[in-house]
């Protein structure tokens, strides 16, 4: 504040300085507490300096002293809008150590709630990514169609986010017995609910003004920044990890990977809506697929998997959501590290935002879509 | 000046004061309610029917919050923005005729006068913008200049088309001269490049970059509370009203009503209602925009004032001119006038292509990536034993 | 500012680790594409001192902390290997010494590969890869701040997502928790 009221008085001659502006952390368009520091000729930015940390919780650490059951609820608050797939990756690297063949019908069970959690952390990116355009209805659409995944979750797991439902070698309960019903019902309002969202945003000229060619980043440049997810694949590489290291039962259904080219903030947007499609088709082909069985693998109530080193990736709404397991045979973890996909993919907003506006900062920064909670662990 | 003519000057800026502020209450109300109707809420429920009082309920709230004043800013500057702002909101309501005789004072150059005074608003905007001693009002209060001034231009141009058809600029003339055709048919161009400069001059969406919530949190009013921040908003919407209000009577015939009934008050008063409803309407429209559209961007905006709206401008000054020269029938100007609308379409929706050209993203099949499908095991076994030693038999779920 | 590593244990330290008395190890299962990059993996390294195994589905190259660049460099550069997607950069504490993991992969040949490298913790001393992958950046920092790994030639190795004067390596087992009974 000094700067700009005494730079012009007590100066003789004027001086063009580069104003400072602080962006967050208590700023409504940085998705939590994100503090970006932009270097301002006007409304261009001339540098960015992205800050980090404000949510630390030390989750990885506190991991170490909690068993394997315990640290299922620590992941579901990493990225606390796909709870689900947190919890999956986690369970997946101990089962792995542990080398356990989880039963069929646990990995329909997780496969059609990841999926569907994608659909609804894809649904809050709409609605936010509205706001931060400057249109302020998607956000309701947006939620409608999240709430009523949500509320089949409850249905399911007994929350609505905090799920704590995905366990070592299986998954905590089996389903309802009206799901089949409820998620088909779901599935048909959701095909309703995703082309309404995408017929009130998608092609408006002003989103199209605001998002095409905006933020754009290419191909190696993504890959050299470790990008993942959404932002890797608008830049046209074609990777997913349900792909490229299939895990569960993803190898047994039909569906489609969208694929950008441009790399720009509408090509990162209408990927996340294609792939609420996509997903979609998932669910649907699981829910055909499903039979009943056993939902869970004979795990010893405390489970302690063999000492080695395990490295698990998943495709997270986000990305590439892996966890590296350490353990030395104990109950307890010896060490994890989580590999967020959004801490990544932050990163290059650096590149994104060279030669942008104020305006086109808070356009990219959702474009990222990222979710503080596992950026900051 | 006469006592009577005092008084009367008096009772009058009195009344429409009274009116003014009603008519914010109302649309502060109606705007949550339209934009509720459009998002799938709601909007005011609680206090009075369908919430209906909730304006008061705004009002009290607003009058016994605490009055904040930033330790470094200007505080003359920031306290006298708020009058800078509602003063000429309300000085420009001292010519604009509501009916026939419902005008504090009709003047000649009465358009004239409502353009000179609303341009000075954008001097509170500054004004809240320095004052406030903070970047991002700052940068709301400059980009309010950079926006205001560039739609002033467009927004004059586009009232010259009016002031040519009706040889006037006595807004009471203009309102007569459409006694058998509204200006909206004569010359749809005028009243969409006045609409959507008056859309700029407000800062409504798409519009509303000086303070867009997203980008600058509000900015020339983000350190306003209060008494203050009502001031803002009463000038706002003040604002808003009289945009509505100048569409009406420029190119919706204001008042008139074709074959209107009665004579004398009966008249004024039906006269007030019509003009009144078709108002609203417009206001609705307004309200439709914003919960509709998303933000241009400061360049984006500027490109096109500068390079839309002012050619577009003088175009419609220019076919007015030719037609009114040569004396051509009034359906010239409208066929030509829909014409160069068209085109101004097709330049501004064409920009990104058809939706073909513009689909960037391209949907590839798992089995195009190189992911084998599996063949389903039938009945697959039951999971025996693990490599872990199983020391209870745990129950599913457990 | 007090750490806690400078609090005395008020109590004799919780028996916090259960653990067999014999500890089985995962076994080391290579996919097809891990034995075929396993069996390169000799040549395309022949000039450095590298060990190189498998654990569990990775295969494991272990490398001095000062080859590390170069190893990096060549998994990059090399059309053999290609591997341009750092998929971690993670720091294990084993107290006796802190071991550094490059957990790399390659969009286009879609194999994997994990660069070890160990340092004592009183020396941490690892140089930077953030030249070879521009990724690598936070994790060093993180890594940084967490563990107290410096990364030498790192740009700007400030705190990340600790606050600037913080005290003590919050990752490592020496940082203790704070004593409270949980139930």
């Amino acid at each position: 504040m000094v700067n700009i009221q005494t730079q012009a008085s007590n100066q003789d001659s004027l001086q063009a300085v580069d104003m400072m502006l602080n962006l967050g952390p208590q700023h409504p368009s940085t998705h939590g507490v994100f503090r970006l520091v932009l270097w301002l000729d006007g409304e261009r930015i001339v540098r960015a300096e992205p800050h980090i940390g404000y949510l630390h919780r030390g989750s990885e650490k506190l991991c170490e002293r909690e068993d394997y059951t315990q640290i299922i609820t620590l992941f579901d608050r990493l990225d606390y809008v796909a709870n689900l797939n947190g919890e999956l990756a986690f369970c997946m690297a101990a089962e792995k150590l542990m080398g356990l063949e989880v039963p069929d019908r646990a990995w329909y069970v997780r496969s059609i709630l990841c999926e569907l959690n994608r659909i609804a952390s894809h649904m809050l990116f709409y609605g936010v990514y509205g706001l931060d355009t400057g249109a302020m209805t998607p956000i309701l659409y947006g939620f409608r169609e999240r709430e009523r995944i949500v509320l089949l979750f409850e249905a399911v797991t007994g929350a609505r986010m905090m799920h704590n439902f995905i366990r070592v070698g299986g998954v905590k309960q089996d389903l309802p017995e009206d799901f089949v019903q409820r998620v088909n019902k779901l599935t048909d309002e959701l095909k309703r609910g995703i082309e309404e969202c995408d017929q009130l945003l998608t092609n408006s000229e002003l989103f199209l003004a605001r998002t095409k060619g905006v933020g754009s980043i290419d191909g190696p440049t993504a890959r050299d920044y470790g990008c993942t997810g959404p932002v890797l694949r608008a830049s046209g590489v074609k990777e997913d990890v349900r792909v490229s290291e299939p895990y569960g039962i993803y190898d047994r259904f039909e569906f489609g990977i969208p694929v950008g080219s441009n790399g720009d903030c509408w090509d990162r947007y209408y990927i996340r809506v294609e792939e609420m499609r996509q997903s979609l088709s998932i669910i649907e082909q699981a829910v055909k697929q499903m039979e009943p069985g056993p939902i869970q693998a004979k795990v010893r109530r405390i489970a302690r998997p063999p000492k080695g080193e395990a490295y698990v990736r998943t495709e997270s709404p986000r990305g590439d959501f892996a966890v590296f397991l350490v353990s030395d045979g104990g109950d307890k973890p010896y060490r994890v590290k989580v590999r967020a996909p959004s801490f990544a993919n932050l990163q290059s907003i650096t590149h994104m935002l060279r030669d942008a506006y104020i305006a086109d900062a808070v356009v990219i920064l959702g474009s990222i879509d990222i979710i503080l909670g596992e950026v900051d662990r | 000046m006469t006592a009577l003519e005092g008084l009367f000057y008096g009772l009058g800026a009195a009344g429409l004061l009274v009116f003014l502020s009603g008519t914010v209450m109302v649309l502060t109300w109606l705007e949550r309610k339209a934009l509720a109707r459009i998002q799938l809420r709601m909007g005011p429920m609680r206090v009075g029917p369908h919430g209906t009082l909730q304006p008061i309920a705004d009002v009290a709230k607003l009058m016994t919050k605490e009055d904040i004043t930033p330790s470094w800013a200007d505080k003359r500057v920031f306290w006298l923005a708020p009058a800078a702002l509602l003063m000429p909101a309300l000085l420009v309501w001292v010519t604009i005729p509501m009916a026939r005789d419902l005008v504090l004072r009709n003047l000649d150059m009465g358009l004239f006068y409502v353009i000179a005074v609303s341009v000075l608003s954008v001097m509170g905007l500054v004004m809240a913008g320095w004052g406030s001693a903070n970047k991002y009002a700052m940068l709301g209060g400059l980009r309010a200049v950079g926006a205001l001034i560039s739609y002033e231009i467009p927004f004059i141009l586009a009232v010259l088309g009016v002031a040519m058809l009706s040889q006037s600029m006595d807004i009471t003339r203009i309102v007569d001269d459409q006694r058998s055709i509204a200006y909206i048919i004569v010359q749809p161009l005028g009243l969409f490049l006045f609409l959507v400069a008056g859309l700029a001059e407000l800062g409504r969406t798409p519009f509303d970059i000086h303070h867009a919530e997203s980008e600058v949190v509000g900015g020339p009013f983000v350190e306003y509370s209060g008494a203050h921040w009502a001031a803002f908003m009463l000038a706002e919407y003040i604002n808003t009203f009289t945009v509505a209000a100048l569409v009406v009577l420029l190119f919706l015939g204001g008042w008139r009503w074709p074959a209107m009934p009665g004579d004398g008050a009966l008249h004024t008063l039906l006269s007030l209602i019509w003009f009144l409803t078709k108002t609203y309407f417009v206001i609705l429209a307004i309200f439709w925009i914003r919960g509709t559209f998303p933000r241009l961007r400061i360049d984006q905006l500027m490109a096109f004032a500068w390079k839309v709206l002012v050619p577009l401008a003088f175009v419609n000054i220019l076919l007015t001119g030719l037609v009114l020269y040569y004396d051509l029938g009034w359906w010239v100007l409208t066929i030509l006038s829909l014409l160069s609308l068209a085109a101004a379409f097709y330049i501004i929706f064409g920009r990104y292509g058809s939706r073909a050209e513009r689909m960037t993203v391209r949907v590839y099949s798992t089995r195009e990536l190189g992911l084998k499908p599996a063949v389903r095991p039938q009945a697959a076994p039951p999971p025996d034993g693990s490599p872990v030693q199983v020391d209870k038999a745990p129950a599913a779920g457990a | 500012m007090t750490t806690p590593q400078e609090k005395k244990p008020a109590k004799p330290e919780r028996a916090t680790h259960r653990r067999e008395p014999e500890v089985p190890v995962a076994p080391a299962a290579l996919d097809e594409r891990g034995k075929a990059l396993a069996a390169i993996l000799p040549q395309v390294f022949s000039g450095l001192d590298v060990q190189i195994s498998a654990a569990m589905d990775e295969v494991v190259l272990a490398a001095k902390p000062q080859d590390v660049p170069a190893v990096c460099r060549i998994a990059k550069e090399d059309p053999r290997l290609d591997f341009d997607y750092l998929r971690c950069l993670s720091v294990v504490d084993y107290i006796e010494r802190l071991e550094v993991d490059y957990h790399l992969f390659s969009l286009d040949k879609r194999h994997k590969m994990v660069v070890k490298t160990s340092v004592p913790p009183d020396a941490a001393n690892v140089p930077t890869v953030s030249g070879v992958w521009r990724g690598a950046d936070w994790y060093e920092r993180e890594g940084h701040d967490l563990f107290g790994v410096v990364f030498d030639g790192h740009p700007n190795l400030r705190p990340l997502l600790l606050y600037e004067g913080f005290e003590g390596h919050p990752g490592r087992k020496s940082f203790l928790f704070h004593e409270y009974d949980e139930w």
